[in-house]
């Protein structure tokens, strides 16, 4: 019995593991999109920041064989990419989910064109080594306290043993939520969501907010990218962010335009994907063997059933996908 | 006298804004032209004219919104340019607009610090703030929940948040736009009372609005725009409403009053039998009317807008379905298990002008013609089963804007191109043309000017005697009292009263609306 109890608990560890790991992109995304849309302007571009932020990380981590300018290069062409959505949706008051989509299609073509014409890899990057990457860090203390019961391997196994930007996504969470309720940014950037004739006529500039709310999203989503490519992985592969933009999106409704809500969704959808990982081509009692297709798209089915109904009516911020216009 | 200048002599109090020539021209449409304004210190200053007439061009340029094509804004005497909202809040003006600008999820209090917090965090500015507005409901009799979300307060306590707002920010000038139309009589004085006490302290209020009784209520001084150009300023004792309507239309009016019928042996046009309406949320809309309208006979629906009587329409018009009770159309029954949708409706002799005549009167982008069709399409005098036949359709339009005074009588020009009341008019013609024997007619004359409301109701009069029944809600009280047999009075999804047109008189019916009858008595 002993034995048994031990392989489970370590089954279950290792499937938290990954769920944190799987997670942090769809974090980091979520938070993305959390600004962008409590602002107003919709953003179904999180997938394209992302690819062609994970683009950016890898190409830069393979020529200077550095992971913070590899990092930065994914912030800046996160924000790049989101300075050319505000311009469509905030300065010429296009529509934002044709904007959007045009963000996905060209960050999808894009980083195929650059990556074969720049590393001849059929559009992926080269690999990198280790020093070029963000590498899993051992918390202080790990195997000293590994012997406490339950919390000891909880610690070794799931919390500690991430890379930086793991940490970085959980940190954000709550920075996210502390800024949007308890700061006077975070009040106007409530209130531009709403109305934002209440906060023109409040003296503020309805323009700017929009802008920075769309760029942190921005900066987000190229954290997220360069994860992907960089940390989580080895390398940009083309089409690797594989919809967990739209996924990100979809928790961030979920969570109802609140940070900590749309983070346990996220957690939720990478805890799905783990446990998909874990199940392929092992035996269930009464099922037999569960098809590997049927687990991988469970996420994607839930996704479906969930924004069917079952969470409860999201309320979306009230002013979302409307063009701010003076003229009346 | 009509050009009195009021700034003229040595005791006349300090000038708190001058206006000079103030210029703005939209396209072909001028707006404002040549505009002189000047407001004293410490008064209340009115300014009224008809729907068009210039008067939110010239606010909106006062608070920013729009920059004047030339003139010049002087406060306090001094020469001010005002770019932004934040401009004007510097130079000490708050506006409290028509439709509130307010954040309906957030509390009084995060509504009025929003732009004014204070510093980077929230914090310290939220409790500074809490003290500043105690002070100040105190000072100015506005109290407010300082923590409710404003969605969730009545009008009147909306309108209080936004007179916070503004003088939280210091304001020293006040421009409130059309502020009693959403108000009951009750709650308008109430506002009256806190302009009164604002002049007192010394704030200048300047009131837009269209009621002149109001005008002579509360102002010290009024203006009067027509067409862009400001006809006359002059001290309110020195005028009269007559005068003021006559200089706001450019012609002398007949004042409008409509002898009263009773027709109790006429046959019942419409009747509802415990009819019960209950939402998508579980919130009761309608709850148990009981209501009849005989031919012949104008019953006047009154209350507070968003006290159900929109909902009435709809279940009249069979836009939906009442969940309990019947009503009786021309002696045919509609429930819930016998449905009729509003194109039966017609036929079985009951038409609806829409109050919100832009989302359900009339398709913005389609021409005059075409929305004068609108719901008579399939009608057989109107097509050859699948064109339709577009002489006949224009010819009618022409025939309707002529019989309706449409202005400009052009069947091809875009709906969206003609005035509020001329939309008004054609939708009322549309309707009236195929004289119906029920008539469901929601604010008649919301954003219509004088002119098209005396048309308006003229025609309705006219149905009237011809034997229609009819139903009209109105939220404005006089409208309602001066064309109703029967006034019944909603609040909160019921029907709360019912008094004869006749003897209606203005003070009961405000007690009803605000359903504070058995407080008084």
């Amino acid at each position: 019995m002993d034995w048994l109890n031990d392989e489970v608990l370590r089954t279950i560890l290792a499937t938290l593991d990954a769920t944190l790991r799987v997670s942090t992109p769809l974090i980091l995304c979520a938070m993305a999109g959390l600004f962008s849309e409590r602002s107003g302007v919709i953003d179904i571009g999180l997938e394209g920041k992302m690819l062609a932020a994970a683009f950016a990380a890898g190409s830069l981590a393979a020529l200077t064989g550095s992971a913070w300018l590899a990092l930065l290069a994914a912030i800046g062409v996160g924000v790049a990419m989101a300075l050319v959505h505000a311009f469509a949706c905030v300065t010429h008051r296009g529509n934002q989910v044709v904007s959007g989509l045009a963000i996905n299609v060209l960050a999808s073509g894009l980083t195929v064109v650059l990556g074969i014409a720049w590393f001849r890899q059929g559009g992926q990057t080269p690999s990198l080594p280790s020093e070029a990457r963000f590498m899993p860090l051992q918390l202080p203390l790990a195997d000293t306290l590994a012997s406490v019961p339950v919390l000891g391997p909880l610690y070794r196994d799931v919390i500690s043993g991430h890379n930086l930007l793991v940490y970085i996504a959980l940190t954000i969470v709550p920075l996210t939520w502390w800024i949007v309720y308890r700061t006077r940014f975070g009040l106007r950037l409530r209130a531009v969501g709403e109305n934002p004739l209440a906060v023109d006529t409040a003296g503020i500039s309805v323009a700017r907010l929009r802008y920075s709310a769309v760029l942190i999203c921005g900066a987000l989503c190229g954290v997220a990218g360069c994860y992907l490519a960089i940390a989580q992985n080895a390398a940009f592969v083309r089409e690797m962010t594989a919809g967990q933009g739209y996924i990100a999106l979809a928790a961030m409704i979920f969570g109802k335009w609140r940070p900590l809500p749309a983070m346990i969704a996220c957690l939720m959808f990478g805890f799905l994907d783990a446990v998909a990982i874990r199940l392929q081509g092992i035996e269930l009692p009464v099922i037999g063997e569960v098809p590997v297709q049927l687990i991988q798209a469970l996420p994607y089915i839930l996704t479906v059933v969930l924004l069917a109904g079952f969470i409860g009516r999201a309320v979306a911020p009230k002013a979302i996908g409307v063009p701010f216009s003076k003229e009346r | 006298m009509t050009n009195h200048p009021v700034n003229g002599g040595e005791s006349s109090p300090p000038i708190a804004i001058e206006l000079q020539g103030i210029s703005k021209r939209f396209g072909n449409v001028r707006a404002n032209q040549d505009i002189d304004l000047v407001v004293q210190r410490g008064t209340i200053h009115g300014i009224v004219g008809e729907n068009g007439a210039g008067k939110s061009t010239l606010m909106s340029i006062l608070y920013g919104f729009y920059q004047a094509d030339s003139g010049a804004i002087l406060i306090d005497g001094v020469p001010t340019k005002i770019y932004s909202s934040h401009d004007a809040i510097d130079a000490g003006i708050g506006m409290v607009h028509q439709h509130f600008m307010l954040v309906e999820t957030f509390s009084v209090l995060e509504n009025v610090i929003l732009g004014a917090e204070q510093g980077a965090l929230l914090k310290a500015g939220i409790s500074n703030a809490r003290q500043t507005l105690q002070h100040l409901a105190d000072e100015y009799q506005l109290s407010v929940p300082l923590d409710q979300p404003t969605g969730q307060l009545p009008v009147g306590q909306q309108q209080r948040t936004e007179i916070l707002k503004a003088l939280y920010r210091n304001a020293e000038i006040l421009i409130l736009d059309e502020p009693t139309g959403v108000l009951t009589p009750q709650e308008a004085d109430q506002l009256f009372r806190v302009l009164r006490t604002l002049r007192e302290k010394g704030v200048t209020v300047i009131l837009i609005t269209h009621k002149l009784r109001e005008i002579m209520d509360v102002t010290d001084n009024v203006s009067v725009l027509r067409l862009g150009t400001m006809v006359s300023t002059q001290r309110t004792a020195d005028t009269s409403m007559e005068q003021l309507a006559e200089l706001m239309v450019g012609r002398k009016l007949e004042s409008q009053t409509f002898a009263k019928a009773d027709p109790v042996d006429a046959t019942i046009g419409l009747e509802a039998h415990n009819v019960s309406l209950h939402g998508s949320k579980g919130l009761t809309e309608l709850d148990n009317i009981n209501l009849q309208v005989r031919h012949g006979e104008i019953v006047g629906v009154a209350g507070v807008a968003g006290n159900g009587q929109s909902a009435l329409l709809e279940v009249l018009s069979g836009i939906v379905t009442p969940t309990a009770g019947h009503l009786v159309i021309n002696g045919r029954t509609v429930s819930a298990s016998e449905p009729m949708d509003p194109a039966q409706m017609r036929e079985a002799g009951l038409h609806h002008v829409p109050e919100d005549r832009l989302r359900l009167g009339l398709i913005k982008s389609f021409t005059a013609a075409e929305s004068a069709l609108l719901g008579y399409h399939t009608r057989e005098k109107f097509n050859w089963r699948v064109l339709l036949k577009l002489n006949l359709i224009r010819e009618t339009c022409k025939r309707l804007m002529q019989a309706f005074d449409v202005r400009p009588q052009d069947p091809a020009l875009k709906s969206a191109s003609f005035s509020g009341g001329n939309q008004q008019k054609l939708i009322l013609a549309r309707e009236l043309d195929k004289a119906p024997s029920v008539l469901l007619v929601g604010q008649p004359t919301r954003g219509v000017d004088i002119g098209a409301i005396e048309l308006i109701h003229d025609k309705l009069i006219e149905m009237r005697d011809n034997g229609c029944a009819v139903l009209l809600v109105s939220v404005e009280l006089d409208e309602i009292m001066a064309l109703s047999d029967r006034i019944v009075v909603m609040f909160g999804g019921r029907i709360v009263g019912e008094v004869n047109g006749a003897n209606a008189n203005k003070t009961e019916l405000g007690l009803m609306m605000a359903n504070a009858m058995d407080d008084v008595a």
